[in-house]
């Protein structure tokens, strides 16, 4: 069952580049980012899917599946330098058999890609540096792509997420589930620092509301000329939205942080409020 | 010009080792077995990070490659800029769907300072 459902940051800079921020904001998102990890704790997770935008460390375009989730009983990463990244080498626990129960479950509905072997990016170390530091709670990697077009429609990541919701309701283990992501930020090209706040703001006043309508109303050109592409990867936050099917959102803390290229962000669904709610 | 190509090798460099060290020990050899152009052949071989963008190498593919020659972040983005100045703007892949003319133009296109308002 789900127990939890989040988004946050997962720019390489917030480790990498940590001490080129301002201290106050900088250390104001991680406490945001070490309540995330209490309040996942205490919602009693056994066990973790993080759905990722990752960066071409698994998925080339020789044969880029649109949505994929990891089967393995173990991931390692990062697949970056890990002094560039600012995260030692790890190996996380994954649990094969739940991804198998999970990924059954998730094709009755969406056509999804599996991997028993995958390797970590900054897209899932840097939130997996926050809020499993020990590495103690299993693992369930999920992609979808958002870096090399042509993309699933959103529409497509917002069913994926329903499918995803359903597959945690239908494992005994507790569920916790966290979106990683843009939102508006042009990552690792020239214009990488510039921030769309404005665009940002709208995004999470959407987000909380979680309204179907008004999430699935963005297209990638117009997303793409506004929030750059790394916006793209708002599906992530779209098919966790769908996953909370109807729950109310808070955004604990969001702020722009340029050398991190991005308005750092940590957001979670009171799933009381969920209309799939037990 | 083979875009494809010039990111599947950064692609595989960027995650194997063993590559890495072909690559450090001859830079040609390691591109053999890629069809490139000898522009390309250059650009990743010298390396060129500012010609290498304006091809149109995703910026997430490129970093990493910036990365393993010890480029710092701030020259790495000086770097696309000076290569958009001197080549054009990115000929292709997903920065090339609007038209990228660089930074001054995005912030343009969004209501925003330029670079040199901004300082």
């Amino acid at each position: 069952m789900l127990v939890y459902a989040g988004v946050c940051s997962h720019a390489p800079g917030i480790t990498g580049r940590a001490d080129q921020a301002d201290p106050e904001v900088r250390d104001a998102f991680y406490a945001a980012f070490h309540q995330m990890r209490d309040d996942i704790v205490a919602s009693g997770a056994e066990a973790i899917i993080v759905i990722a935008a990752e960066h071409f460390a698994n998925f080339f375009m020789n044969n880029m599946p649109s949505f994929a989730i990891g089967m393995a009983d173990f991931y390692d990463g990062p697949i970056e330098d890990p002094a560039w990244l600012g995260i030692d080498t790890f190996r996380a626990p994954g649990n094969r058999d739940l991804s198998h129960r999970l990924i059954t479950e998730v094709m009755q509905t969406v056509d999804v890609s599996y991997a028993e072997e995958w390797k970590f990016d900054h897209g899932i170390a840097v939130p997996l540096h926050f809020l499993t530091p020990d590495f103690d709670l299993p693992v369930i990697p999920v992609n979808i792509n958002c870096q090399g077009p042509p993309l699933a429609p959103l529409q497509r990541s917002w069913a994926f997420g329903e499918a995803l919701r359903r597959a945690c309701d239908s494992v005994p283990e507790k569920m916790a589930l966290v979106g990683t992501g843009g939102i508006s930020h042009w990552p690792a090209t020239p214009d990488s620092g510039k921030i769309n706040e404005e665009w940002d703001l709208d995004f999470l006043d959407r987000w909380c509301r979680n309204d179907k309508d008004a999430l699935l109303a963005y297209d990638d050109l117009t997303v793409y000329a506004d929030a750059g592409q790394g916006g793209f990867e708002i599906r992530t936050f779209l098919a966790v939205s769908a996953a909370a099917a109807g729950a109310n959102g808070t955004v604990h803390f969001t702020a722009p942080i340029p050398i991190f290229a991005v308005s750092c962000t940590i957001a979670s669904y009171d799933l009381e409020t969920s209309s799939l709610k037990d | 010009m083979s875009l494809y190509y010039v990111q599947k090798f950064l692609f595989e460099l960027n995650r194997d080792p063993a590559m890495q060290e072909r690559y450090a020990h001859d830079r040609h050899a390691s591109l053999e077995s890629f069809d490139l152009t000898t522009e390309e052949v250059s650009a990743l071989t010298e390396p060129d990070i500012g010609l290498l963008f304006h091809l149109g190498v995703n910026g997430q593919i490129l970093m990493h490659f910036a990365a393993l020659h010890q480029i710092e972040w701030a020259d790495y983005l000086q770097q696309m800029r000076d290569g958009i100045a001197q080549h054009g703007p990115v000929r292709e892949g997903v920065y090339a769907t609007t038209g990228y003319e660089g930074t001054d133009a995005h912030a343009k296109a969004l209501g925003q300072n330029t670079t040199s308002e901004r300082k």
